[in-house]
């Protein structure tokens, strides 16, 4: 069982060091809403007489980069199970739950590796995190919003049969997870029904978990926030184990 | 003899649409068996029960001994594979491909290193194996999977359309390696084709799948014999008709297509 997590662990971590092409295009969107929103948008708080707009993003674009890449290789798994090395390990005389685990924590660590990259680019844009002993912190609040998000991805993968069915996820599931969060705009003083919704959206926890530990600003608390990212990981890892262990191709 | 597949009215509907109506056929240990029939005739939903990929709605099979649903890991033991579209990784070298299957399949990694070698040598590729596997040609991934496929010493071999797409000389050579394997080890071998010449040279045993029902069976000789033809191909189109067969547009197939336009 072990092994089989380790195995699969390790072929996604190998692939992600070795697609230097995915990684750097992964970075292309947080980069350009660093730019577009933070100095752009960060005009316009500036004048309305608020702190840095830039400083404030930050958290948020790095969660970007963590539910953009974990979801989509979650879903990959649509695409891998019917051609690719997926369908391989399904006739391999191991668990299946051995398989989406490993799966999972790859994708995990994939995103997670993605979100520190674009955390140590946006320190050359100026940032500067709270309290660098937190910074460890921050990333394991990461690494369990990838988690979420990875199992969420295999779960809605084992739903959905083709990669038609993928584009529906984005534009219905994910975009409005990212701009509900709060990565982009502070929770407090928002309309109440824009707040519920963020209060559903689990992002909404990643995003104010980072947040709390990389510049002190918090919504939730930080206790709330991984107690939630926790509670729903574990549902979607166990819905999707469920899911896959029983699909059939 | 014995019966390393034995398969008894086994059923599979999906919906209404019944895919597998109740077949049944056995193939002796040892030998080469080849399964044939039209596009959507039920073949590859049979292949996927016999490996534990798809549970069947009713009927029975053992493989080598083994009920796939109730001893699915016993059977995945007993069996290698090579599916119709590729399954390596392509980000791998063809030897992290095999290292990979043998640390999935539990083989220990002294036998390992020496059984990779062997196979490498075995397919030709040993020259090539710290290559990606995303620089191969269609041929070489093909022998590169038939060598993952034996790499745990399975006692069947499954074949899904092995041929497809390969030149003469690649088919020539994969049903060489196929035979001394079959000879050396008493592998048995399950390969569906619709080349039917290589059906012909190659099978001991062929069953023919029609409409989800088995219309033919027996060696080549047989079914010429019986049907009162010269060819394999001319005893096939008698028994199924010349209809083209219209294979329903399926999620599947739009993925192939797609995969296939990505240049995977």
């Amino acid at each position: 069982m072990l092994r089989t997590i380790y195995i699969t662990w390790l072929r996604e971590l190998k692939k992600f060091l070795r697609s230097r092409s995915r990684i750097v295009g992964a970075l292309g969107q947080p980069i350009l809403f660093l730019l577009a929103l933070g100095y752009g948008l960060g005009n316009v708080s500036q004048g309305a007489g608020k702190g840095s707009y830039l400083l404030f993003l930050v958290p948020g674009v790095i969660c970007m980069a963590i539910i953009f890449t974990s979801i989509f290789n979650g879903m990959q798994i649509i695409w891998d199970s019917q051609f690719g090395f997926l369908k391989e390990t399904l006739v391999a005389p191991v668990s299946r739950v051995a398989i989406m685990l490993g799966r999972t924590f790859g994708g995990a660590s994939v995103a997670t590796a993605q979100g520190c990259i674009v955390f140590a680019l946006t320190l050359l844009f100026g940032f500067e995190p709270h309290s660098w002993a937190l910074v460890i912190p921050a990333v394991l609040v990461m690494f369990l919003a990838a988690s979420m998000f990875s199992a969420l991805g295999i779960t809605v993968a084992s739903f959905v049969t083709d990669m038609q069915g993928f584009q529906l996820v984005m534009n219905f599931l994910v975009m409005p997870m990212f701009f509900l969060s709060g990565a982009l705009y502070p929770l407090t003083n928002i309309p109440p029904l824009l707040r519920a919704l963020a209060s559903i959206d689990p992002l909404s926890y990643g995003v104010d978990g980072v947040r709390t530990l990389l510049i002190h600003t918090s919504y939730f608390g930080i206790a709330t926030d991984v107690t939630v990212l926790s509670a729903i990981a574990i549902t979607f890892l166990g819905v999707g184990s469920h899911r896959f262990a029983r699909l059939e191709f | 003899m014995t019966n390393i597949i034995e398969v008894k009215d086994l059923k599979k509907t999906f919906g209404r649409l019944e895919a597998v109506k109740g077949i049944s056929l056995s193939v002796e240990q040892g030998t080469t068996f080849g399964f044939l029939g039209p596009n959507g005739a039920g073949k590859s939903t049979t292949i996927k029960m016999l490996t534990t990929l798809l549970r069947p709605t009713s009927g029975r099979i053992l493989i080598d001994g083994n009920d796939p649903i109730t001893h699915p890991n016993a059977v995945r033991r007993s069996f290698g594979i090579v599916f119709q579209d590729p399954s390596l990784d392509d980000d791998l070298t063809a030897w992290e491909n095999m290292e990979l299957h043998g640390a999935l399949y539990g083989v220990t990694r002294k036998t390992r290193l020496a059984r990779i070698d062997e196979l490498l040598k075995f397919v030709d590729l040993d020259d090539r194996r710290r290559s990606y596997v995303r620089e191969f040609s269609g041929g070489m991934k093909r022998r590169l999977e038939i060598a993952r496929g034996l790499l745990h010493h399975p006692k069947i071999i499954f074949l899904d359309e092995p041929t497809l797409g390969l030149d003469p000389q690649t088919r020539n050579h994969m049903w060489e390696y196929l035979g001394r394997l079959n000879e050396s080890d008493g592998i048995t071998v399950f390969f569906t084709t619709h080349y039917m010449d290589e059906a012909d040279r190659n099978a001991d045993t062929i069953a023919i799948i029609d409409h989800g029902c088995i219309v033919a069976s027996g060696t080549g000789e047989e079914l010429k014999r019986h049907t009162g033809k010269e060819s394999l191909e001319d005893a096939f189109l008698e028994l199924t008709g010349r209809d083209i067969r219209h294979e329903s547009a399926s999620g599947l197939e739009h993925l192939r297509r797609m995969r296939r336009a990505r240049g995977g």
